[in-house]
């Protein structure tokens, strides 16, 4: 929570002036019942008109002043508040980005994303009602009693003991009603979840008849939600009728103490009207202040929840070569004979590598060994779980090996920053995900600069021409999510926007799943015949896919169960022979 | 003409704001009697709030000066005082729970009623509209909804019989001044209309901007993974800072400006307070009232401007509540699926008998997708459908499981139209596995006996073995008690795929759907899985959808679809002998 403050920082200035002129605000509305005692007791007592209508003016210019006084802070406050959440989100939005698959796995989206919207507007309402109200309230209550103990001592002490039991009453409230806010929260969030899953779920659920069963979860859910609310209320609506009782109480009393004190002669009639103004003033204050905690205390949880985020850090350190080409620092007539090198050294190199994922107890990868040459085609096959898409996932460091080393042109990929692994690599996800925009901001996704003539060379090579030209050019409109296009043709474009960089290494994860076995085969091809073949990973299930590869793992459980060509592991590799069966067994038959 | 259209819609508007209120109105009427019981309380708390500044003044009017004190009399006020206060609590606290309880069992009845109705709506409106959008009208809105009424019940109410009650009494202890109250008191009323008018477009604005950020943040942060891999995350930022700045921008100017409506509305009850202390004052002097009514007065003059100030809040809260149970109230009237017959039928252990006859369907008006459709399935067929993406597949299995009504012709089971059965019993004679899986937030346990909730533990792990289920729980946390989180969180799409399986291999109904329903697994797997399938499809009537021709060559019948029509149909070897589509896309398998 504290570390939020930073983002506070550049609005010192607003920080101290707006609870300032809040507070010059206040002492000016103190003054009020003083004058009010002044017109009973020396405008009326002496019949001196002129005194009054001055001192009624003096409350019009008090009320003018407050007037100003309190724009000023509000104008402030406003200041610190939306700066402050304006570089909040910003903050939050780079910390974000600087996370791993790891972190991102652990945070989860709608995590993120609620952190950056309501959670961030919740904690700006919390600065502003702070810095207007948080000091005002408790000063008027204070200053309240101080004006007391200027008119009176003995009166001044019913003040401190109507203060003093007020305060225990809105803290025993809060500290009961703040819990049961909470739990208020939680059974909110269940019936959110049971209402989405409904929705989700509603062809399962009415497959299975299962309606009633979800209805009764639901009433007794709601039910649960109610009656929570209800206990929570029942304590909130002590509040205003305690806060008034012992408010009255007081005044009760005072009026009492000011009579034996107007008798004695130590007091005047004014006087005791202005305690009793006092008074007042301090119950419509506790009001508003017992409704700012709850906003506070909204915002402090929110605030809390934010900072969480920025605890969690990247469990990766960025590497600090520039380019996959690996050349640091070399002198100008060296780089060619270092780049000829680098063209020598394995593409991939997987060295003893083991993955375990956080908080698993279980290996993904295991021991897993292999070399890749430049250009070549390396296929990935493998049983449902079995780490294929982990393995990649290894190569543009998106997860980290936990044991062993992974290389990039003879380089662990630590070393490299991770721009340069991620502009060298491209990788085409299982889910197909393309962004509101036209097709051409998406194609250039991930190289800024990419000219027309590129995008649409990828285009072709990635068999998405008639895609594009069904849907009216580069410059056509894809929906969120690519909604308004099939799944075959999202994932003809995903791969269109992984070629548009001219990557060294294309990595294409079960990228082709929704294709027929006629495109999947013309795609393979043209990736195959481009100018500076990239070295090519294919993860499928489908063997005809990675058939032609110039090599083929096949993973078994996070186990490296063979490794080599078709022909190969159709002798050695019983897994693979396995697989293959199970796809070709009328072929073989025949 | 267009005007004419316009004051058509505005009048709608209108009465459906009236039909609105009357609908609340319908919700609240069961809580009539607290209430009524409510509306009382306030009453006697208003006046009784009222009373007691009078009663205090009159205790002032006997403390004069030294020596000039009525002890007695001040005594005899303050008791009445005290008795006056504490009946003045107990009211308040009873009236806040009565208001709690009305307000909280309204909105769980409503919540009730909106999720009854999300059971019986039919796919076409669920389909059509985003989830995201009806979820929030039962939670966020039924929730502000919440806010408002609760904010009517305890502000709303007691504000008009406090500005009534405080008008009353101070007519009692002077009209002119009290004119001078009622006259003065509007300003604030002008001053705060005129800032809410003009920042209306101030919160528009930041409102359309944030929406914009959240768009942003929902596709960026949404696709994080993504992002990371292309390297845009600087891009991202950019984007993110450009909407940022803006948002500061607007986001300032609505806060600040929308924010001087307290300190204007404070500065004219100031003005006020003045004004009747001056005028006080100069009444007091000429023998017209007391300095004891002068104190009253001056504590009446604030009470009857405050709940002016907190009513045009109200009335924005209010708005507000009326606009999302609007929303709430339109889902719930929303048409729900056509009725069952009260003599529907009970369809008990089909045979399997499944006919087609002449059925047109389309999604869409003016699009027909299929058209004249006929099959006869005969019981224990295994009828398998193939052909590309968009050719009416899954729309035939909507159609079978009457998730959707055929729009002409008709589909028999064992002889009946279904729309003669109870839809209950017409789909627990299917099993149907997806593609999209789909799991529920619970055990693995739970999931897996959705079909058959007296399930024994054996026959839960006969079924998970027979799936290939039962080694991938085994090694769960938990095992079968692992929780899963919704839509299966941690479970790879194959295992998730495995449990649905898991699922109607428990029941085991008369007639199979398999819709791609092993299309995550892989081959080695799925081999197994099919050698399970074959058994169980014995004797029972299956529909298979599949990508994988591998798993479809048994099938009894094939049928090729393309745009809604049988192109063929025919056994795996007639219809590779007959050289058409189908076998075309048999051997585009193996072209390399």
């Amino acid at each position: 929570m504290k570390r939020l403050f930073v983002y506070l920082k550049p609005y010192k200035k607003e920080c101290i002036c707006a609870p300032l002129f809040k507070m010059l605000e206040a002492t000016f509305e103190l003054f009020v019942p003083l004058v009010i005692a002044a017109i009973i007791d020396t405008g009326i007592a002496s019949r001196d008109t002129g005194y009054i209508i001055r001192m009624c003016l003096v409350l019009v210019a008090l009320g003018l002043i407050g007037v100003t006084c309190s724009i000023t802070a509000q104008y402030f406050s406003a200041r610190a508040a939306v700066g402050f959440a304006s570089r909040l989100r910003h903050a939050l939005f780079e910390h974000l980005q600087s996370l791993s698959y790891t972190e991102i796995d652990r945070l989860g989206t709608s995590t993120m994303i609620t952190r950056m919207t309501s959670d961030v507007n919740q904690a700006q309402s919390g600065v502003n009602m702070t810095l207007r109200l948080f000091l005002r309230s408790p000063f008027i209550v204070f200053g309240a009693m101080v004006m007391a103990f200027t008119i009176d001592f003995r009166s001044a002490l019913i003040f401190v003991a109507a203060i003093a039991l007020l305060s225990l009453i809105v803290f025993v409230l809060m500290r009961i009603s703040v819990p049961l806010m909470r739990q208020v929260q939680q059974r909110l969030d269940s019936i959110l979840g049971i209402t989405r899953e409904n929705l989700t779920g509603v062809r399962v659920i009415r497959a299975f008849g299962q309606e009633e069963h979800e209805k009764a979860e639901f009433e007794q859910r709601n039910s649960l939600f109610t009656s929570v609310q209800k206990k929570a209320g029942k304590v909130s609506a002590l509040m205003n009728p305690l806060t008034y009782v012992v408010i009255n109480a007081a005044v009760i009393w005072l009026i009492w103490t000011g009579a034996v004190q107007v008798n004695l002669g130590i007091l005047t009639q004014g006087q005791v009207v202005a305690l009793y103004n006092y008074m007042s003033q301090i119950l419509v204050e506790l009001i508003k202040f017992a409704n700012l905690l709850v906003t506070i205390n909204k915002a402090i949880a929110c605030g809390n929840r934010i900072a969480a985020v920025f605890d969690v850090n990247s469990s990766m350190k960025e590497g600090t070569v520039d380019t996959l080409d690996g050349i640091v620092n070399a002198p100008e007539e060296n780089v060619n004979v270092l780049k000829e090198n680098v063209k020598s050294v394995p593409a991939v190199r997987f060295d003893h590598v083991s993955l375990t994922y956080q908080g698993s107890q279980d290996t993904s990868l295991e021991d897993i060994n292999f070399e890749v040459s430049r250009g070549s085609v390396t296929g990935i096959i493998g049983g449902t779980g079995s780490g294929k898409t982990s393995l990649v996932n290894l190569i543009p460091r998106f997860y980290e090996a936990t044991a062993g080393s992974v290389q990039v042109n003879g380089r662990d990929v630590r070393e490299y920053r991770y721009e340069a692994l991620r502009k060298g690599i491209a990788v085409v996800p299982q889910k197909a995900v393309l962004f509101h925009g036209t097709i051409r901001d998406n194609m250039r996704f991930g190289c800024e600069q990419a000219s027309d003539e590129q995008i649409m060379e990828a285009i072709r090579t990635a068999q998405a021409l008639d895609v594009v030209e069904k849907k009216g050019g580069l410059d056509a409109m894809i929906e969120q999510g690519g909604r308004n296009l099939s799944g075959g043709q999202r994932q003809r474009l995903t791969i269109a926007r992984a070629l548009v960089s001219k990557p060294q290494i294309l990595i294409l994860d079960d990228s082709a799943s929704a294709l027929d076995y006629a495109t999947d085969a013309a795609l393979r091809k043209s990736i195959r015949e481009l100018p500076d073949t990239p070295s090519v990973f294919i993860v499928s299930q489908r063997a005809s896919s990675i058939r032609q590869a110039d090599q083929i793992i096949v993973l078994d459980d996070g186990r490296m169960a063979g490794k080599g060509t078709h022909e190969e592991l159709l002798k050695s590799c019983q897994v693979y022979q396995e697989i293959y069966y199970s796809q070709y067994q009328k072929e073989v038959q025949a | 003409m267009a005007e004419d259209k316009n004051r058509k819609t505005a009048s709608v508007r209108e009465t459906s704001r009236k039909g609105t209120v009357g609908k609340v109105l319908h919700y609240i009427r069961r809580y009539w009697g607290f209430l009524a019981v409510s509306l009382i309380l306030a009453v006697i708390t208003v006046v009784l709030t009222l009373y007691v500044p009078i009663l205090i003044g009159r205790a002032i009017d006997h403390i004069v000066a030294a020596g000039r004190v009525d002890f007695a009399a001040v005594g005899r006020i303050l008791i009445k005082v005290g008795a006056a206060v504490a009946v003045t609590g107990i009211c308040q606290w009873i009236m806040n729970i009565m208001n709690n309880h009305i307000t909280y069992h309204v909105v769980h009845d409503i919540r009730e009623e909106a999720f009854q109705k999300i059971q019986v709506l039919p796919l076409k409106y669920l389909d059509a509209h985003a989830y995201g959008e009806i979820v929030s009208r039962v939670i966020a809105d039924v929730d502000q909804f919440a806010d408002g009424l609760l904010m009517g019940f305890t502000q709303f109410f007691t504000g008009i019989v406090t500005i009534g009650g405080t008008l009353i009494f101070m007519l009692t202890i002077h009209v002119q001044i009290t004119f001078i109250v009622v006259l003065l008191t509007p300003l604030s009323f002008v001053i705060a209309n005129f800032v809410a008018k003009n920042t209306y477009s101030m919160f528009q604005q930041q409102s359309v901007t944030r929406g914009e950020q959240t768009a942003l943040i929902d596709e960026m942060i949404g696709n994080e993974k993504v992002v990371q891999a292309f390297g845009y995350g600087d891009r991202a930022l950019e984007r993110f800072d450009e909407i940022n700045s803006r948002l500061e921008n607007c986001s300032l100017k609505a806060t600040f400006f929308s924010s001087l409506t307290n300190p204007a509305t404070r500065f004219v009850n100031n003005v006020v307070y003045a004004a009747v202390a001056l005028a006080g004052a100069l009444t007091v002097l000429s023998g017209g009232m007391t300095v004891g009514n002068l104190s009253s007065f001056l504590s009446y003059a604030n009470q009857y401007t405050k709940p002016f100030n907190e009513i045009s809040g109200v009335i924005t809260e209010l708005q507000n509540a009326l606009a999302c149970a609007a929303r709430i109230f339109s889902l719930i009237e929303e048409e729900p699926q056509v009725p069952e017959a009260g003599d529907a039928k009970t369809l008990e252990n089909a045979r399997g008998n499944v006919e087609l006859d002449h059925v047109d369907f389309s999604y869409v008006q003016d699009k027909p997708l299929i058209e004249n459709l006929n099959l006869s399935v005969k019981p224990g067929q295994r009828v398998a459908l193939v052909g590309p993406t968009g050719c009416g597949k899954t729309t035939i299995i909507n159609l079978l499981m009457r998730f959707y009504d055929v729009d002409a012709g008709g589909i028999r089971v064992d002889g009946t139209d279904i729309r003669d059965y109870t839809r209950k019993s017409l789909r627990i004679n299917y099993g149907m596995v997806l593609q999209e899986t789909w799991l529920k937030a619970g055990t693995i346990r739970d999931n897996i006996i959705m079909g058959k909730p007296d399930a024994t533990e054996e026959e839960i792990i006969a079924a998970a073995k027979a799936s290939h289920a039962h080694s991938f729980i085994r090694r769960l946390p938990q095992g079968y008690d692992t929780v899963i989180s919704e839509d299966g969180g941690m479970l790879s799409q194959g295992q998730k795929q495995l449990l649905c399986i898991t699922r109607v291999m428990l029941c085991l109904p008369p007639m199979l759907i398999l819709d791609e329903a092993t299309s995550s697994i892989d081959t080695r797997t799925d081999l197994k899985i099919q050698e399970t399938f074959a058994r169980m499809m014995k004797g029972r009537t299956s529909f298979i959808v599949a990508h994988r021709l591998s798993t479809i060559q048994n099938a009894d019948v094939i049928l090729v679809m393309k745009d809604g029509h049988i192109i063929e149909q025919g056994s795996h070897e007639e219809l590779l002998a007959g050289g058409g589509f189908y076998s075309e896309l048999y051997y585009s398998q193996f072209q390399n």
